[in-house]
C-alpha cells in the first residue's frame, strides 16, 4: 500500500473538538495546527493538534504527516505559551494529542530542513517543561519515529488509548522489513521476543515509557463517557506533577529498561571515581 | 578501517578526522592527555537485544563516551562509531550519550562548567531495538536543551555515515554545528524518501542531487550549519575551540522560529525545489 491510498485519520481531530469543547480557540501559524486555550479542573492549559491539510502547499505533508510548517508552527505556539507565561508562577500545561502517521517525506522538505523544523518543535517542548509547564501526551492514533518525537516525546506524561489504532513505532513496518532485510512476518516472530520491535501497545508499555493504558468505549470518535474519562485522566496528571518534575527520569521505571539503568548507574560511580 | 598512527604523516600533511574511530575522533580533539574514557569495552555493556537477532554486538555498542578538557575547561564528549551497525542507535549506546549529558547538566547545576561535543555519524534508531532507540533519542534531545542553559554543545558532522533519523533533529538541537564536505546532514535517508515517496520525489541512486541537497557545502550555504571545514585533525580542533569561546549563543538555531516559518509559508511549491532555490529560500533577509 503506498502511502497515498491510506486512509487519513480523523482521530485526532475528533478527540481535540470533544476536549476543547468550550475552550478558546487560538488562530494556528498553519492550517494544519489547532490549538485551543482553556481549563481543565481549574489547570490552565493549552491543547495542541497536528492534523490532516489536504491542501497544503507542501504535498508530502498534507495527510497529517509532521513537515516543515508543522514544525515551525508547533514550536510558533508553544513559544507564544512559554512567553506568555513567563512572569506567570502558574504556567499553563501543555497537552498535545498525537495522532501523526509519520514525518513527511519529500525532497523539499529534506532540502529546506526538515530536521531544523523538527528541532524547533522539539526544543519548544523541552524548553516549556523545563520552565515548569506541565507537557502531557494523549496517544489517540499513531506516533510514529521523527513525528512523534516533535509532538508528544518530550511529555511530563504520556498516555495511550487502549485501542489496537494506536501505534508507537520508529518506523512503520513494511518499511522497517525492507531496510532490515526481513520479511513482515519475521518482524512478527521477531517482536514476540524483543519488545523494543513490538508494534503492539502492550508491548511499548513494558519499556516503561507510558502511563497506564486508558480505556474507552471509541477510540475512533470518543463518547461523553470516554471524554469524561481522559479528563478525569488529565486531571490526576496535572495534580501529579510537581514544579521541580521537569526531567524524563520515570521513564527509566520500566521491565524493559534495565540496561538503560545500568548504563546510568555505572557511568555515575566512574564518573565519581 | 585504517587508523593513522603514522606520526611522520601527522608532521607533515593533514591528519584526515574521517578515517579515524570513534574513540581516536575523540582523543584527536581533546586537550593531549585529558581523555577519560567512561564505561570502556572492558566493562562490557552490550546490547540486551541484537544477540537474540543473530547479531554479533560490540562491548561499547557503537558508542564512545569521555571526560576530558579542551584548552584546559572541562568537557564531555560522545562519538558514534559510523562502522557498527550503521552507527545506529540503540539502548546501550544511547543510554551512554543521554547519561553523560545528564551527568554533565548535574556539574552544571554544582557550578562546574562543563560543555559537550557530540560526534555524529548515525543513521538514527537502530531498528533492532526500535523504540528503545526512538526513546533514548528523546532523552538525548531533552539533555542537550537543558545542558545548552549552561555551557555549549557542540556537534560534529565529518562523514562518511552523516547524520540521519532522529538525530539529525538532535543535530539541529546543538549550539554549534561543524561539518565537513564529506558531512551530511538530512532527516530521512535518501531510500526511505524515494520507498516512500517514489523515485521521481527522490531517486536514491542520484549521488549528485542527494550530496547536493544535503551534503556539507550546501548545508553550510543554506545557514543549517554554522562552520564549514576541511577533513583534517587540526581544522576541526580549532574550530571546536573557537566554538567553545564564543560560548552559549544569544539564540539557538532550533529557538529562530518566526522568520523561517514565515519563509516556508511563502515558499513556492508548483515547482520542485533545486539547490540553488533552497540556499535562495534559507538566506532570505540575511547577508550569506
Amino acid at each position: 500500500m503506498t502511502a497515498q491510498s491510506k486512509p487519513i485519520s480523523k482521530r485526532g481531530g475528533h478527540w481535540f473538538d470533544g476536549l476543547t469543547a468550550g475552550m478558546v480557540t487560538q488562530q494556528a501559524a498553519v492550517p494544519s495546527l489547532r490549538i485551543a486555550d482553556g481549563e481543565v479542573a481549574g489547570h490552565a492549559c493549552r491543547v495542541l493538534l497536528v492534523q490532516p491539510d489536504p491542501d497544503s502547499h507542501f504535498p508530502r505533508a498534507s495527510r497529517g504527516e509532521v513537515g516543515l510548517l508543522e514544525g515551525y508552527g508547533l514550536a510558533a505556539a508553544i513559544d507564544d505559551a512559554i512567553k506568555t507565561d513567563a512572569h506567570n508562577p502558574q504556567k499553563r500545561a501543555l497537552i498535545a494529542i498525537v495522532d501523526v502517521p509519520s514525518q513527511a517525506y519529500g525532497r523539499r522538505e529534506e532540502a529546506l530542513g526538515l530536521h531544523q523544523a523538527l528541532a524547533a518543535a522539539v526544543s519548544a517542548y523541552a524548553r516549556a517543561r523545563l520552565a515548569g509547564h506541565p507537557v502531557i501526551s494523549l496517544l489517540v492514533g499513531k506516533a510514529m519515529s521523527g513525528a512523534f518525537l516533535a509532538h508528544g516525546y518530550q511529555a511530563n506524561r504520556i498516555f495511550a488509548l487502549a485501542d489496537s489504532g494506536v501505534q508507537v513505532h520508529a518506523m512503520g513496518k513494511a518499511a522497517a522489513a525492507r531496510v532490515t532485510l526481513r520479511t513482515e512476518e519475521e518482524l512478527d516472530k521477531l517482536a514476540a521476543d524483543i519488545p523494543p520491535m513490538a508494534y503492539d501497545l502492550e508491548s511499548y508499555a513494558s519499556l516503561g515509557l507510558l502511563e497506564p493504558l486508558v480505556e474507552v468505549e471509541s477510540a475512533e470518535s470518543p463518547s461523553t463517557n470516554d471524554l469524561d474519562k481522559v479528563r478525569s485522566v488529565l486531571v490526576d496528571a496535572l495534580n501529579d506533577i510537581q514544579p521541580g518534575d521537569t526531567g524524563l527520569e520515570r521513564r527509566l521505571n520500566g521491565v524493559n529498561r534495565g540496561a538503560s539503568r545500568l548504563v546510568r548507574e555505572q557511568l555515575r560511580t566512574q564518573w565519581e571515581a | 578501517m585504517t587508523e593513522l598512527t603514522n606520526t611522520a604523516l601527522n608532521r607533515t600533511e593533514q591528519l584526515g578526522f574521517i578515517d579515524l574511530s570513534a574513540r581516536k575522533r575523540i582523543e584527536s580533539l581533546l586537550d593531549s592527555g585529558s581523555m577519560r574514557e567512561l564505561l570502556t569495552p572492558f566493562d562490557r555493556l552490550t546490547s540486551p537485544w541484537l544477540e537474540k537477532q543473530g547479531i554479533v554486538p560490540q562491548f561499547d555498542d557503537g558508542v564512545v563516551i569521555a571526560r576530558g578538557k579542551l584548552d584546559d575547561k572541562p568537557v564531555v564528549a560522545a562519538a558514534i562509531e559510523g562502522g557498527f551497525q550503521g552507527g545506529s542507535l540503540g539502548e546501550v549506546g544511547g543510554a551512554k550519550i543521554a547519561g553523560i549529558l545528564e551527568l554533565a547538566i548535574e556539574e552544571n547545576r554544582k557550578g562546574n562548567p562543563t560543555a559537550a561535543v557530540l560526534m555524529l555519524e548515525t543513521g538514527g534508531v537502530r531498528l533492532q531495538e526500535a523504540n528503545l532507540g526512538l526513546a533514548a533519542i528523546a532523552e538525548i534531545q531533552s539533555a542537550i536543551v537543558e545542558l545548552r542553559q549552561y555551557q555549549p554543545v557542540i556537534a560534529v558532522v565529518t562523514g562518511p555515515v552523516g547524520c540521519f533519523g532522529g538525530m539529525s533533529i538532535t543535530a539541529g538541537l546543538c549550539s554549534y554545528l561543524i561539518i565537513t564536505r564529506e558531512g551530511r546532514l538530512g532527516l530521512n535517508g535518501p531510500q526511505v524518501i524515494e520507498q516512500e515517496a517514489g523515485v521521481e520525489e527522490y531517486d536514491s541512486r542520484d549521488r549528485g542531487l542527494i550530496w547536493g541537497l544535503t551534503g556539507g557545502i550546501q548545508r553550510f550555504a543554506t545557514g543549517l550549519v554554522d562552520a564549514f571545514v576541511d577533513d583534517d585533525v587540526s581544522a576541526l580542533s580549532t574550530c571546536v575551540r573557537d566554538c567553545l569561546a564564543a560560548g552559549v549563543p544569544t539564540l539557538h538555531r532550533s529557538d529562530d522560529i518566526a522568520a523561517p516559518l514565515k519563509r516556508l509559508q511563502q515558499f513556492d511549491t508548483r515547482e520542485q525545489i533545486d539547490a540553488q532555490r533552497a540556499r535562495f529560500t534559507l538566506t532570505q533577509g540575511k547577508t550569506a
